[in-house]
């Protein structure tokens, strides 16, 4: 099980250790900064390092490496589960998940560690049960403590802990009792240089937020149920009558809880709603390149595309740019070689392009790279899958809630490879 | 004000400050010094010697000050175990708490203090809370037992811990269950052997109720623990197969990854004409899809998974190629895992996709995922015959790029093609020999050169190319000098008039002027090769090669089944069992698939290693006969041939000397030569041949030694010694050679091995592991490997071993399933020993004993064969050497008959009746055994 838990900054300091069986010395974490250092990326330190004696299992989020050390045969998803619900946690108790925030909560984020592990083993992981266990600083809190003397540590046992509905509290209640739920879909894409798609799919996720008196039991049922054929559920939800008639039925966990997560990568069911069209091309010889780059929407529903950002990584050979763009602005970075081009609304009136030349570095050869381009947008008010829910009904308790859904789509890695190099040269000769 | 402020320090000295605040009167100052204190202690601070103070604080009714003592006794009770004592008290009485919190934190914080004199205090506290009332503080306490017993397991087995924590099973909370499951786990890891979890069907039924209704965690602990039991027929495993399928709709994919580990072992019994069997197939694709849209983590050890997966049943992901697509931002080690995995899934329906895409990641910045995309293109040509073309055209697309390691890799891809597809793409060549000179990695010379000479027919100036790398001959790596070495002999034999003066400057070169002794001895075969007999030398040099096979990589079946077992685990990330590599897994048992039951299309599949019965039906091929080997192939064949004479020592030294030559490296091409000369397969021939004790001397591998063996050794008394075989060739097992013999010495058996390193890399933590088998033979000590094996170095060791092993019947019966283990892998092979090996000194049986046993054993036992061509001369003294003792001797009707006795290390006896008719070569065995044994190879 989990050994040891180390937190390594971005300049390779390790800034807090916990430990949950006997003191793991910290040199264990010379293996890691072995590793990161020969990593090109941050990003690109593999999360399994071993070591003689020791595993160590990394996860690196908000710029945090969490290293977790373990010693016998333990499923590394287990333990990779259990960093990314730790960096929740913080998240969840102090806002944001920065070395700043734990160190000014250090008491409390040795007291949450210790809360949710037991000898390697997870405690208590869960958002509500720990609120319980220990309150989360709030500034008022922390004047009220330091006047009264009375502690954030919950003294009782928590009453989900143990209950067939661990998820939820009991004696929940509100004034105003309202439900919403978002649906937002990811579109991951690869599209060709032909502008055919290559792979495509979904990751859509329904989000919720629930603050209802009592315990609610919620169902949620689809027009389109049928969509949904590779999905993963929150626990609460009832697998069995999901199952059978397709409905999602649910005691809610209080507060923000993310509902299912769902995935759809039957190609004709994925619409590309843009399209981008571009000529990157270099002469042999020439210290110019040409570049060209028009977008526009697809298949949107109707729906405009919103805050679009292109994205491009150039060629290193590329000095400097000096392009037009029709709308928004952009700006590329002679150092990382990056570009970037702000692009906001597309009106499908007047499609925005970004037009102009590069300067390339004298006497190097062509560009050998082919720029791949990103794109995000978003696209309020639909989900491109097409999923859409029906009803909502709450059985239970007797008050009436208010009930929302909202849809967006957005970009998750969208890409459109670009030409092959040498292509474009070959058909203008 | 935050907790930052913890940190700062003044002048005075910080401990000393600590101190005098947590002794101070007011609550309020004592808990921020305690505050301070566990800040120093996150950082990695020693704050050991205010230990006192601080467990002062301990009696406190404010909880967030006792969980903070706790936590600092946690840490460094270790440090002070005498003062730990003095917190005993406290957590005893905290133990009687009312509120359940309080209990379940004193239960839960004593086991975490690691002092070997407060654990008898736990106990009573300890069994009182593993029957609490509160389930809280009953699964508290289950874990609890999983600590005490780290410290002390004696202990926790003397207090009966164990068997309340098998009683939890039943408990009515799930979450004790999945606690106690949990705990049990970890305590039955470090004993393999007992049977703590024991599973049947009413505790299964247990366990799959708790599942649908514990926590993520625990529902992991309850797969994993699912997953080591084994349904007793296919309506059971199906049952269970039924009630886990719905885990893999789990927001939590180590929850996923768990279930269909549980799936992917139960599915092995169900009959595959079940209509559920399709189903249950079908339901597995899409969770594994999901789990490469997570973090990159996971889906990292996802795709080590997935591998695993699709090389068990490569039908569950045929159709989601896509998926496994590349994208321009993963991280690079999920880049290189997807490369795996699109090659595995490639083929023929969707290998133009692929190879378009593997072309685009051909082109990227990365160099090392640049490098193995071109090798996928090669794997591809290999892999799917049908775009074999497409892949060689985009090859040398590439290598027009001028990409220089995107060249070199080309090269050596496509010398992998020209091995699969002869003669069918050879017009590459021009374009290839091009990039000559930008090749600065050895292997891409090698494989350069290895092109040149093999169709140095065809191209013109094949000399001078191979003559232009010939300049420098002493500054190339072993493998290049030892493929310049053999292209040019190629050459020569292929355009003999014009290269005659290269081929002798290179034989000198390789002979002479160099000190690396395999490369001195394949320049000493070949000279004499050449020089004898031309034409035999054409025959082996450019024999025709055996094809390479289609998928590489593969990971050994039965290592596979094992490894399916252990999905989602470190062992299925690194692709190695778990014995190999986790310290702490003590002697693991090995898991093994189920077999399948039912009707279904159960062909009885021989025992191919461990895969006992339930080997994949799709029947992959195996890897693992060793000894089917094509070397063995060869020497084997000669063993046919009637030979009149006797072994001489001169023969078998050579022999020896071959032997060991061929285990230096010289593949397949001196295969040939040793299997054609006659004289050397002569040693085979004979039974009971005599095998000079000078084994013994370091048969080094220079031709010179070689000699010199064959000087001067006598008769001496010794048992059979059979010649060394390869068991396990380089080729699979990335690099690492090992050929050997078992011989018995001073009633001792060791097993000789020669370790060859072909690999590029140093090999270094050399281990050996036998699996059970019939004779109960282990390693007596640890593989005597001390120093660093370089490339292309070899070593011999032997390794003494004992009988005492655990014992399992092996088919054939003197089967032998070995792991070696080095820096890089694991590696398996099997080999067969002589069970003359196992006949004990004091088997010299007292005649009227031996008279009256021979009649008391019943017919049954007997078995008869004939020996031929074997000399009679001193049988019996040869005999004796061997451990096989004349009993009697009698003269019948002509015939010579001797009785012998035998006692195997296991206690079994075995006597025999040899007849021998005077004139005839043919001798008749009779044997009777107490206890039959099927073969007896050494009589053959």
């Amino acid at each position: 099980m989990i050994h040891s838990l180390f937190l390594v900054n971005s300049s390779g300091d390790i800034f807090l250790e916990k430990h949950w069986k006997s003191v793991v010395s910290r040199s264990v974490c010379d293996y890691f900064f072995e590793a990161q250092e020969r990593a090109s990326e941050p990003e690109n330190v593999p999360p399994v390092i071993p070591t003689p004696h020791h595993y160590l299992i990394s996860v690196l989020r908000h710029r945090i490496y969490f290293v977790a050390v373990i010693q016998s045969e333990v499923p590394p998803l287990f333990v990779i589960e259990f960093l990314h619900r730790v960096v929740d946690t913080f998240q969840d108790y102090f806002g944001v998940c920065t070395e700043a925030a734990i160190k000014d909560n250090v008491v409390v984020v040795y007291e949450l560690l210790e809360e949710m592990l037991d000898n390697g083993f997870p405690l208590a992981t869960e958002s509500n049960i720990l609120k319980e266990l220990i309150k989360p600083p709030t500034i008022l809190r922390t004047v009220v403590n330091t006047i009264t003397g009375s502690t954030n540590v919950g003294e009782q046992l928590p009453t989900g802990q143990l209950s067939v509905v661990p998820w939820r509290r009991t004696g929940v209640k509100y004034t105003n009792n309202e439900a919403y739920f978002d649906v937002v879909e990811e579109i991951d894409a690869i599209i060709d240089k032909s502008g055919s798609t290559i792979t495509a799919e979904i990751q859509g996720v329904i989000d919720a937020c629930v603050k209802l008196t009592g315990m609610p039991d919620l169902t949620l049922s689809f027009m389109n149920p049928r969509l949904l054929d590779d999905v993963s559920f929150h626990p609460c939800v009832r697998f069995k009558r999901w199952e059978a008639e397709r409905i999602l039925s649910f005691i809610p966990p209080d507060g923000n809880f993310r509902l299912l997560s769902y995935h759809v990568s039957c190609q004709n069911l994925v619409a590309i709603p843009v399209y981008v069209k571009h000529n990157i091309t270099f002469r042999e010889g020439s210290s110019q390149g040409r570049f060209e780059l028009t977008l526009g929407p697809k298949q949107t529903m109707g729906k405009g595309l919103e805050a679009v950002l292109i994205s491009s990584q150039l060629p290193r050979g590329v000095l400097n740019t000096n392009l037009n763009p029709s709308q928004g602005t952009y700006n590329f970075d002679p150092v990382t070689k990056l570009l970037s081009w702000d692009v906001g609304k597309i009106n499908p009136q007047k499609l925005p392009s970004l037009k102009g030349s590069m300067s390339l570095q004298a006497g190097a050869s062509k560009p050998d790279e082919n720029p791949t381009i990103n794109i995000q947008f978003k696209i309020q008010q639909s989900a491109l899958s097409g999923l859409k829910v029906n009803r909502l009904d709450m059985y239970g308790e007797k008050y009436k809630p208010f009930k929302g859904i909202k849809y967006m789509t957005k970009a998750g890695k969208f890409q459109t490879k670009g030409l092959l190099r040498g292509r474009a040269w070959d058909l203008k000769n | 004000m935050t907790d930052s402020k913890y940190f700062t320090t003044t002048k005075k000295g910080e401990i000393f400050e600590l101190k005098a605040e947590l002794n101070s009167d007011k609550k309020e100052k004592k808990k921020e010094a305690v505050k301070k204190v566990i800040a120093s202690m996150t950082v990695g601070k020693d704050v050991s010697a205010l230990f006192p103070d601080v467990v002062n604080c301990m009696q406190t009714d404010n909880l967030e000050l006792k969980k903070l003592v706790y936590l600092y006794l946690m840490n460094y009770a270790k440090s002070q175990p005498d003062m730990a004592i003095m917190a005993v008290n406290t957590f005893v009485k905290d133990c009687e708490d009312p509120n359940p919190l309080i209990r379940a934190l004193a239960v839960r914080t004593m086991g975490c203090i690691r002092v070997d004199k407060i654990t008898e205090y736990l106990c009573e506290p300890l069994r009182k809370c593993l029957k609490d009332e509160d389930p809280y503080v009953r699964k508290t306490a289950a874990v609890c037992v999983a600590k005490l017993h780290d410290i002390n397991a004696q202990l926790v087995e003397d207090q009966g811990f164990l068997d309340t924590l098998k009683d939890l099973i039943s408990d009515s909370n799930p979450m004790v269950v999945a606690n106690a499951v949990a705990a049990l786990s970890e305590i039955a890891e470090s004993h393999p052997n007992s049977n703590l979890l024991d599973l049947n069907p009413q505790s299964i039924n247990k366990l799959l109720t708790a599942l649908n209704e514990c926590t993520e965690w625990g529902q992991i602990f309850i797969l994993d623990c699912l997953a080591n039991y084994t349904p007793r027929d296919d309506r059971e495993s199906q049952s269970i197969c039924e009630r886990v399928t719905p885990r893999l709709s789990h927001a939590n994919s180590a929850v996923v990854l768990s279930a269909v580990k549980v799936l992917m072992k139960f599915m092995e019994m169900l009959p595959k004409d079940l209509d559920y069997y399709g189903t249950l197939l079908k339901k597995l694709a899409p969770p594994l899809v999901t789990l490469l849209s997570a973090e990159p983590e996971l889906q990292y050890v996802a795709l080590r998974n997935i591998n695993l997966i699709v090389q068990k049943r490569p039908e569950i992901l045929k159709h989601e190629m896509k998926v496994f697509f590349v994208k321009y931002n993963d991280p690079i080690y999920v880049k290189l895992e997807k490369l795996d995995i699109m090659i595995r899934l490639a083929s023929q329906a969707n290998i133009a996709q692929v190879l378009a895409e593997l072309k685009e990641y051909a082109t990227e910045v990365d160099v090392d995922f640049v490098r193995k995309a071109v090798r996928a293109i090669g794997r591809c040509a290999i892999k799917v015959e049908q775009s074999a073309e497409r892949c060689v055209s985009t090859l040398l697309d590439l290598i027009q790029t001028k990409v220089n390691y995107v060249v070199q890799e080309a090269i050596v891809v496509i010398k992998d093609i020209f091995r699969k597809y002869p003669n069918k793409y050879e017009s590459v060549i021009a374009t290839l020999c091009e990039n000559l000179d930008s090749l600065d990695e050895p292997e891409a010379r090698a494989a350069m050169i290895w092109i040149v000479g093999e169709y140095a027919e065809r191209i013109d100036n094949a000399d001078e190319l191979l003559e232009s790398f010939l300049e420098g001959f002493h500054d190339e790596s072993t493998q290049v000098q030892l493929q310049l070495l053999t292209a040019i002999v190629k050459l020569f034999l292929k355009k003999p008039t014009e290269t005659q003066e290269l081929v002798q400057q290179v034989l000198s070169l390789a002979t002479q002027d160099s000190d690396n002794p395999d490369l001195r001895d394949r320049g000493y075969i070949y000279w004499r090769l050449l020089s004898t007999d031309p034409v035999a030398a054409k025959e082996v040099v450019l024999a025709e090669k055996p094809l390479i096979s289609e998928e590489t990589d593969l990971i050994e079946p039965t290592l596979l089944e094992e490894l399916i077992c252990h999905i989602g685990t470190l062992a299925s990330v690194y692709h190695k069992p778990p014995s190999a590599f986790v310290e702490g897994s003590r002697g693991v048992m090995h898991k093994r698939l189920p077999a399948r039951t039912g009707s279904g299309e159960g062909t009885e599949c021989p025992d191919v290693g461990n895969a006992a019965g339930g080997s994949a039906p799709e029947a992959a091929p195996s890897i693992i006969p060793s000894q089917g080997d094509l070397l063995g192939d060869l020497l084997n064949l000669d063993l046919a041939p009637p030979t009149t004479t006797g072994p001489t020592p001169s023969t078998s030294g050579m022999q020896m000397g071959g032997m060991d030559l061929l285990g230096g490296g010289l593949e397949s091409l001196l295969g040939g030569d040793i299997g054609g000369s006659p004289a050397m397969g002569a040693g085979f021939g004979a039974a009971p041949a005599v095998m000079p004790a000078s084994l013994n001397a370091p048969v080094g591998g220079g031709l010179g030694d070689l000699f010199d063996l064959g000087g001067g050794v006598g008769m001496p008394m010794g048992a059979y010694i059979p010649p060394k075989t390869v068991w396990l060739p380089a080729m699979k097992a990335k690099g690492l050679e090992i050929s050997g013999t078992f011989a018995r010495r001073a009633g001792v058996i060791q097993m000789e091995l020669v370790l060859t390193n072909k690999a590029m890399s140093v090999m270094t933590d050399f281990a050996i592991q036998f699996n059970r088998n019939s004779f109960g033979l282990a390693p007596a000590g640890p593989l005597q490997v001390l120093t660093p094996l370089g490339p292309n170095q070899t070593i011999e060791v032997s390794l003494p071993l004992s009988t005492v092993g655990p014992v399992m019947k092996m088919d054939p019966l003197n089967n032998l399933q070995v792991a070696v283990k080095n820096n890089i892998d694991v590696f398996y092979f099997s080999c067969q020993y002589p069970i003359s090996m196992l006949f004990v000194e004091d088997g010299k049986m007292e005649r009227q004993v031996f008279l009256a046993t021979w009649k008391d054993i019943p017919n049954d036992n007997e078995s008869q064969f004939q020996i031929q061509d074997c000399h009679l001369n001193s049988a019996s003294n040869k005999l004796q050497g061997s451990n096989i003792f004349t009993i009697a001797k009698r003269t019948v009707e002509g015939q010579d008959m001797l009785y012998m006795s035998i006692k195997l290390s296991n206690g079994i006896w075995v006597l025999a009746e040899l007849k021998v008719q005077a004139g005839n070569p043919n001798y008749t065995v009779i044997l009777n055994e107490s206890k039959y044994i099927s073969s007896l190879r050494f009589f053959q």
